[in-house]
């Protein structure tokens, strides 16, 4: 049976190359970065390496970048860390309703801990109004983060436009990059942000790393207490070869970036145009032009995600879906439900993502083996024999 | 480890009786698009038995599965047979199902029962409307 992959969006593989650069600081140069002999210096060597690497992905300086691991731990450390340090001058936090769990849910924990949370909501595309970010600062708003890109509808947003607005607040801007960071081109200073948060297997790097992009000067608080490590912000001993991963993905980002978004956004432009072409009531989730190169996200009528998924898995295809039974809360993705997609239809959500492996082949084996299993949905939903009824009906 | 065991898959992948039936003797309808599943149960009865029961399940692998599952369990036996069949009978039929899909389980049966009802209902109309005819 063939087999195709297309959740990059979940995960993507660790390139070969970076594997190769990972190996040696398993068995031979293992020592702790923090130790003051040959072994130590070595793998000090290969982090500060890795951590110039990922500064250049993101136009920042190697000393502003602070290891994680992972994308959700860098966010909770911005969230958390940011508002914290800066809770004597006020107790506001200002995000999207379509932010990540990890950004959404540590801003519901700071509203234990005593901060008010505004949630800004977005448009049908998943558009987040840079006016509307203005209105809802407040003299006291200390901390602002919105996402630059969402991961489930791909929609980039206008984080210069809203870091503009912000500056002029005083308030910190912190954007969640998990899902551009080595995908499209960022750097920190032309966007104008004072945190970014990324991880490593987003872009052939392995899982379990991640950074934030702290400016210089910007306070925050430790997320981690223990020794020095990472400037004694987030203590641990350093996953050498996990960072070095990290630092060669970045590099090979980089270099690459142009050909590869070149290629998905061609392979996602074929599926975007193919499914709805190809069946009937599919619609295109997320912004038409302001969207991810690897992201094609869609919502099928009168059936379910995951049984989608299950018999889309049946034929060797790997997707996503923000439906209800997919997720442990059994809630349909809060994501589409904030774009105002009626609950019915979030339910039929599908998510395609492209990534190094996929072909035009792939696209079409999709374009080939949706109908039937929409069919076959289709023809036990009582959602859909109520609309053909009511089709019937109408005409009469 | 894939999430759904053998029988259940079997079921998802070739569910059984799935459809609706014309002039129904009972309609049990639950669950809606909103909480992520809904399920229509149609039966004909004939004789105090289940003679048919189709459904159609708008839902996840394991909604389908318990719905298939369910009608199986209902062909053939008497109404007061099919009201003892409860969601924990229906997962153990299917040899368990993942803790959080437990809830699809209670909607299959739940659907079931209400065809009964709605069945019930509509000969005790019927029953009173003769009654009447007799004074």
């Amino acid at each position: 049976m063939r087999e195709v992959y297309l959740d990059y969006v979940a995960t993507t593989p660790v390139l070969p190359e970076v594997l190769e650069a990972m190996l040696p600081y398993f068995r031979d140069a293992y020592g702790n970065v923090q130790s003051l002999h040959n072994w130590g210096d070595k793998a000090r060597e290969a982090v500060e390496g890795a951590r110039g690497k990922v500064a250049d992905l993101i136009g920042g300086e190697a000393e502003e970048i602070i290891f994680t691991a992972s994308g959700t731990e860098s966010n909770n450390f911005a969230i958390k860390g940011l508002a914290m340090a800066q809770q004597s001058k006020g107790k506001h936090i200002v995000v999207s309703a379509i932010e990540h769990f990890s950004v959404l849910h540590s801003s519901r924990t700071l509203e234990k801990w005593g901060f008010e949370l505004t949630e800004v909501p977005v448009d049908k595309y998943g558009l987040v109004d840079p006016d509307k970010v203005a209105r809802s600062l407040r003299k006291d708003t200390v901390l602002v983060s919105i996402m630059h890109a969402n991961n489930e509808v791909g929609t980039i947003e206008l984080i210069k436009e809203i870091a503009n607005v912000v500056k002029q607040s005083g308030a910190i801007f912190h954007t969640d990059a998990v899902a551009t960071a080595g995908t499209i081109p960022i750097d920190v200073r032309e966007l104008g942000v004072d945190a970014l948060s990324l991880a490593g297997n987003q872009f052939y790097g392995p899982k379990g790393v991640g950074a934030l992009w702290l400016k210089k000067g910007v306070r925050i608080m430790p997320f981690l207490d223990g020794g020095v490590q990472e400037g004694g912000r987030r203590a641990g001993t350093e996953d050498v070869p996990a960072i070095v991963g990290l630092g060669k993905a970045a590099e090979l980002a980089k270099a690459e970036m142009g050909a590869r978004a070149k290629r998905f956004s061609a392979l996602r432009d074929r599926l975007i145009a193919g499914l709805p072409a190809g069946i009937e009531h599919v619609t295109v989730t997320g912004h038409p032009t302001r969207r991810l190169p690897g992201n094609a996200s869609f919502c099928v009528e009168f059936i379910e995600g995951e049984a989608m998924l299950m018999l889309l898995n049946h034929q060797g295809i790997a997707v996503s879906s923000g439906s209800a039974c997919t997720s442990r809360a059994l809630k349909a993705s809060h994501v589409l439900i904030a774009m105002g997609i009626p609950h019915e239809i979030a339910q039929g959500s599908l998510l395609f993502s492209f990534g190094l492996d996929s072909t035009v082949g792939d696209v079409d084996y999709v374009l080939e083996a949706m109908p039937p299993i929409v069919d076959k949905l289709r023809q036990m939903s009582p959602l859909y024999s109520k609309f053909l009824k009511d089709k019937k009906g109408g005409k009469k | 480890m894939p999430v759904y065991n053998e029988k259940v898959m079997d079921h998802f992948m070739s569910p059984r009786n799935v459809g609706e039936i014309d002039n129904a003797d009972g309609v049990g309808e639950v669950g809606n698009p909103v909480c992520g599943d809904m399920m229509t149960f149609y039966i004909k009865v004939d004789d105090n038995h289940i003679s048919d029961v189709k459904y159609k399940t708008f839902g996840c692998g394991a909604a389908i599965a318990v719905s298939s599952m369910v009608s199986e369990m209902a062909k053939g036996k008497t109404l007061e047979e099919t009201k003892k069949i409860t969601p924990a009978l229906v997962a153990k039929e299917l040899e368990g199902l993942p803790k959080n899909k437990y809830h699809c389980s209670n909607l299959g049966a739940q659907a079931l029962n209400k065809a009964i009802d709605n069945y019930l209902k509509k000969q005790g109309k019927e029953g009173k409307g003769k009654k009447r005819g007799k004074k």
